[in-house]
């Protein structure tokens, strides 16, 4: 039975905060080429905003909301973790970070619905 | 072959990088017994080729760290019984760093970092002068002083997966003592350790994960000091007084 | 691969979306009752120049912060290094500013 030297909670801060970077990047292109279509082709945008009615389309939207403020809010306990004065208690920071992120995108999805 | 309760059963990495393999070992398992004491059973009692690393027994030389069930540990003040329940055990050389042969790991990239870090004494007196007192009180001092335990054993740099990542990568041990020295009075080359610390491999790549402070057998906190280095490097890069 | 330089822009590229995000998360929990349109969100940001502020420095922003994150995950993840890695992120922040601004053009201008 082999431990992994990893699976302890600032370890899992930072894999969350990376997975959730790069699902943002990966998704930033598609949200940016969608919006800019508004104007030159409405439908093309509407058709998607129809289609993001969809109740599935709801739960990846939380997704989303969720993967963008937990980064935002990891983001933040890192900043604090640099450039303030050290604390002992990154570890309960950490697990506030998702707890505020939670939240945040459970306020938008009771919205959504 | 069945594992009985007084028995340890032991996987270790054999061979150099270019062959590696595992072999099993069947050892006497015992009351008290550290996971050092069983690679030396081995050595002594089943294959007299089996090359490890150890110096002095008492966890202050820093010489016996190995992988054990895949976390990096001092092998000599390891209790077999905390890390292997099951009587099964895994023994590696340390990870992040080449193989020489069997359980010695190759310790030379690790300390040319340290070199390149700055992580060295830069005089500030000549034997004429007298020396600064060290004023345990004084809060740099106090930061100094949480950080010089270290024993060199390199287990914050197997535990690191930045390091495993980035090969350039400075490691927590060589970052945190260019950490002390920065907070050292007696130190004279503040800037240099801020150059050194701030190039491709510096301590900016560090992602604050916190293997190092997990697994330091010390209990020091690398990734304090490393934080430390990116608030000094950033307030010397803007300029600004040093308030520490 | 970061450098004290790039860690500068990646941390003071994070500071500056800190309420930017924040606005948008907000901006997302008001909008989204009751379904959203095309029609609806030029309705609230066509010839405004607080939502082409606000929106211009959020694609700025995010263009630098991307691009250096991902810079080092390609290079921890996928070991690339060197110029390989330095054309990566200049061209993932190129490409992210150009769909960016095109985004805030297309729902800002009146």
């Amino acid at each position: 039975m082999k431990t992994p030297p990893r699976s302890h909670p600032l370890w899992l801060a930072f894999l969350l905060h990376r997975l959730s970077g790069l699902a943002l990047a990966l998704f930033l292109p598609v949200h940016l080429w969608l919006l800019s279509q508004a104007v030159t082709s409405p439908a093309t945008l509407d058709g998607f905003l129809a289609f993001a009615d969809h109740p599935l389309a709801k739960l990846a939207e939380f997704g989303l909301v969720f993967l963008l403020a937990v980064h935002m809010a990891g983001g933040l306990r890192l900043l604090a973790l640099e450039f303030l004065p050290w604390s002992n208690r990154h570890k309960t920071y950490a697990a506030a970070a998702i707890g505020a992120a939670l939240f945040l995108s459970g306020t938008f999805f009771l919205r959504a619905i | 072959m069945t594992t009985t309760p007084d028995t340890l059963r032991v996987t270790v990495q054999r061979g150099t990088a270019s062959a590696l393999r595992r072999e099993t070992f069947d050892v006497p398992a015992y009351e008290n017994q550290t996971v050092l004491d069983v690679v030396t059973w081995i050595q002594q009692m089943a294959d007299p080729t089996l090359s490890y690393r150890f110096a002095c027994r008492v966890g202050m030389c820093g010489s016996c760290a190995m992988m054990v069930n895949g976390v990096p540990r001092w092998t000599c003040r390891t209790h077999v019984k905390k890390v292997a329940a099951d009587g099964e055990l895994d023994i590696a050389p340390l990870r992040n760093l080449p193989v020489i042969k069997d359980l010695a790991a190759d310790m030379d990239p690790f300390f040319d970092k340290w070199v390149a870090a700055e992580a060295r004494h830069h005089p500030s007196a000549g034997r004429a002068d007298g020396f600064d007192p060290v004023t345990p009180q004084e809060p740099a001092r106090a930061e100094a002083d949480l950080g010089i335990e270290c024993i060199n054993c390199g287990i914050c740099y197997a535990a690191c997966d930045t390091v495993a990542g980035n090969p350039d990568y400075l490691g927590p041990a060589a970052l945190q003592r260019a950490w002390t020295l920065l907070n050292d009075s007696r130190d004279a080359d503040r800037d240099g350790i801020l150059t050194a610390v701030s190039g491709k491999g510096g301590c900016h790549n560090c992602h604050s994960m916190g293997s190092c402070a997990q697994y330091c057998p010390n209990e020091l906190n690398p990734m304090r000091a490393i934080a430390g280095l990116k608030r000094e490097t950033v307030r010397a890069a803007w300029g600004r007084k040093r308030d520490a | 691969m970061l450098d004290l330089k790039l860690y500068m822009a990646q941390r003071l590229s994070a500071l500056v979306m800190v309420p930017l995000v924040l606005g948008h998360i907000a901006v997302m929990i008001y909008a989204i009752q009751g379904g959203l349109s095309t029609v609806e969100i030029l309705g609230r940001t066509q010839g405004s120049l607080l939502w082409f502020l606000f929106y211009g420095s959020f694609v700025i922003a995010v263009s630098v912060h991307a691009a250096i994150g991902l810079r080092v995950i390609a290079h921890e993840w996928g070991g690339l290094r060197g110029r390989v890695l330095d054309w990566l992120m200049w061209g993932i922040g190129a490409c992210l500013f150009y769909v960016g601004i095109q985004a805030v053009f297309a729902v800002s201008l009146p």
